[in-house]
């Protein structure tokens, strides 16, 4: 994998610590817990984890379009200008421009009222004012030659295209304006096989032709084994790996990496694993390590203090005590070291 | 997907057109049988009562109301597919002119009423839609649930009284000395006035509109109101109008362009289905103000019991909600690129 040199320029995207939190009846639902993590240019970070575990809502966070009664703290840095200063209309004309969103269902994307040369010029119109309507067309058709789509589709609604064609449809609406940072929320989910591979042989193209930058958030690893260069593991809100998609996948440090890995199906599979229990209430978390009710490893120590998250010698950075033990970061007493009683998982717990 | 392998338009219209035979043969049978189980007949309605049981007898003759219901139902259909609807039996008048002489008053009303509902009805329900749960959404609800609920007779009595002692028109269509000055040519008086380039008549009768028309539009726009309300607020959690945002549309062309324009679509399709309902509340309008329009003819006629020309208008009237549910469909397919028939 090319990766452009990162030597010269600084990350395009830096989160430090980020929270986004929804208020409910039950209490603050905290879906992002402190996040840290930077893009550097032409770099696909993937991002995994279990449905509901904060994904999309930290995709959406970064776009500043999380909904209302949605708060998001700490720092977030677009080339080192911070996003959550500004404006909502200063974070709306980034928005296009400098971040754009790939979303999951591209068959309700589009509006279907709008022929689709509407939604490129109406696009183009509001970033780049000065363009004629010749200039907006050719840069328009362009893109969507890179695509694959003719140019004789380019006066067609939404509803004539397939679903495959609308994803593209989408993607060059989003790089149409040459956007150096790019949020893609699970893009193939509601596509098949095939046109899932040609998506993914597109996003991954993306970087040599416009040097974008893609936040790839699915819940498939094996395309974040072929297209990301690292991979961040989300778990409850919280980034519980991240490091170098090769390292991360061939040893995992975190439990939950590894279980996450065991349950994916292959054609060796003969068995189907799974993690036990259900992903945890997000309004009152377990304490400490998130994971320790469901974790295999779990010591007494990851029910009474939180693991900080810790760059280990791999090239990787987790959170967990077990990890930083395994690589002699830390000691931990003969009390803290012995494990978890677990708790019997009632019916409950495991629906 | 393409559009062009689903049938053409032309070819929908036609196909509509041609259901509209049996629908009308229903119509007509319905409303024939329910004249006929309704109590009393044409003549003892004019003149029961003041006439021996024996003349009563003769005329019901004279008017072959006593023959077999099977034949005289044969006999009516026979006309009807001829498309002769006869003449009304307690004043003579062919039913064709019926509905010429005093079509265009309720043709104008509810046209009149239609736009009062939109015009009122299509911005209240997006400053709801908008700002939903607000003051403003809660009162403009609570505005549209009544304007619904109260009967059309409140409604214009209500404004009458209101309008009472400022001088304005509360009933008819126009003053005596304007419906005596047009000349009749398309016997829409509004458009008569024009003809004739009277300005001032045509002044008279606009104002002679604004009550009835505000009294059935606000009937209708309660409906609009809700319908937009709702439909606003789905587009506006849309896919694309998220996905427009994500663009950085900026907000007001995101609402403007994505949300109001798929909003209101569906009202297009409401739009016809509330024919039916302005028809029903024209009758009622017409004759709280008066109006010299179909409705209020249609109840003179019922209370005659007059066979045929009731017959006659009420087939007119389901025409006319066969006809406008078509118009309104073509009207889709032109506005929104999916519908194709």
């Amino acid at each position: 994998m090319s990766v452009p040199t990162t030597a010269s320029s600084g990350p395009v995207v830096r989160a430090e610590d980020v929270r986004v939190w929804y208020g409910t009846e039950r209490g603050p639902v905290r879906a992002v817990d402190g996040v840290t993590f930077d893009l550097r240019p032409g770099e696909i970070l993937g991002l995994v984890g279990e449905s509901g575990c904060g994904k999309s809502t930290l995709g959406r966070g970064l776009l500043g379009l999380l909904p209302d009664g949605a708060k998001m703290d700490g720092a977030l840095e677009f080339r080192g200008e911070n996003l959550l200063t500004l404006s909502k209309r200063e974070l709306a004309e980034r928005r296009g421009v400098d971040l754009g969103m790939i979303f999951q269902e591209p068959l309700t994307r589009l509006n279907p009222l709008m022929r689709i040369s509407e939604h490129f010029r109406e696009t183009l119109r509001t970033h780049e004012p000065g363009l004629s309507k010749a200039e907006m067309d050719r840069r328009a058709l362009d893109v969507l030659r890179r695509m694959g789509i003719p140019p004789t589709r380019y006066r067609s609604y939404p509803h004539e295209f397939s679903g495959g064609m609308r994803q593209r449809l989408m993607i060059a609406l989003a790089l149409v304006l040459r956007p150096a940072f790019v949020v893609a929320d699970e893009p193939t989910t509601a596509l098949d096989v095939l046109v899932e591979a040609q998506i993914i042989r597109i996003l991954h193209d993306l970087r040599r032709e416009f040097e974008t930058s893609l936040l790839l958030i699915t819940h498939n690893l094996g395309i974040v084994a072929e297209a990301c260069d690292r991979v961040a593991v989300m778990y409850a809100g919280e980034i519980v790996e991240i490091g170098d998609a090769r390292q991360v996948f061939s040893d995992p440090q975190h439990p939950y990496t590894r279980e996450l890995l065991r349950s994916t199906i292959s054609l060796s599979t003969t068995g189907l694993h799974y993690i036990p229990g259900a992903p945890p209430d997000l309004v009152e978390p377990p304490p400490a390590c998130k994971f320790h009710p469901r974790c295999p490893d779990a010591m007494q120590v990851c029910a009474t203090r939180w693991p900080a998250p810790v760059q280990l010698p791999a090239g990787s950075r987790a959170q967990c005590w077990a990890a930083e033990e395994r690589n002699r970061l830390i000691r931990l007493t003969e009390d803290e070291r012995r494990p978890l009683e677990r708790r019997e998982l009632s019916v409950a717990d495991e629906a | 997907m393409a559009s062009a392998a689903q049938g053409s338009l032309p070819r929908y219209v036609v196909q509509r057109l041609l259901l509209m035979i049996p629908m009308i043969w229903v119509v007509v049978t319905v409303v024939f049988l329910l004249l006929r189980v309704a109590p009393g007949d044409p003549v003892s309605a004019s003149v029961g009562g003041r006439l021996s049981e024996e003349e009563l007898d003769r005329r019901r003759e004279a008017l072959g109301i006593d023959r077999p219901l099977w034949q005289q139902y044969l006999e009516y259909l026979g006309d009807v597919a001829r498309f002769r609807f006869g003449e009304s039996l307690s004043d003579n008048r062919p039913i064709t002119s019926i509905i010429i002489d005093n079509g265009g008053a309720t043709l104008t009303l509810t046209l009149g009423a239609f736009l009062v509902a939109l015009v009122i009805g299509i911005p209240l329900g997006l400053v709801a839609g908008r700002r939903r749960d607000s003051a403003a959404d809660v009162g403009i609800r609570l505005f549209g649930i009544t304007s619904y609920a109260v009967p059309v007779f409140v409604t214009g009595l209500v404004l009458v009284l209101l309008a009472g002692g400022t001088g304005w028109p509360t009933y008819d269509i126009a003053s005596p000395i304007t419906k005596f000055q047009v000349e009749p040519v398309t016997h829409i008086l509004l458009v008569d006035a024009l003809i004739a380039g009277d300005m001032g008549a045509v002044g008279d009768v606009l104002q002679h509109h604004v009550l009835p028309c505000l009294t059935l539009g606000l009937l209708l726009c309660g409906v609009f109101i809700r319908l937009v309300r709702v439909n606003l607020l789905m587009t506006m959690k849309g896919d694309y109008v998220e996905a427009a945002r994500a663009r950085g549309i900026p907000e007001r062309y995101v609402v403007r362009r994505h949300a109001f324009r798929n909003a209101l679509v569906p009202l297009i399709t409401v739009l016809g289905l509330q024919v039916a309902l302005t028809l029903a509340g024209a009758i009622l309008t017409e004759r709280t103000f008066n109006w010299p329009g179909l409705g209020t003819q249609l109840v003179d006629y019922l209370n005659a019991r007059d066979y045929p020309a009731v017959q006659g208008l009420v087939t007119f009237f389901a025409v006319i909600v066969v006809v406008t549910s078509l118009i309104v469909d073509i009207v889709n397919a032109l506005v929104d690129p999916r519908v194709r028939y």
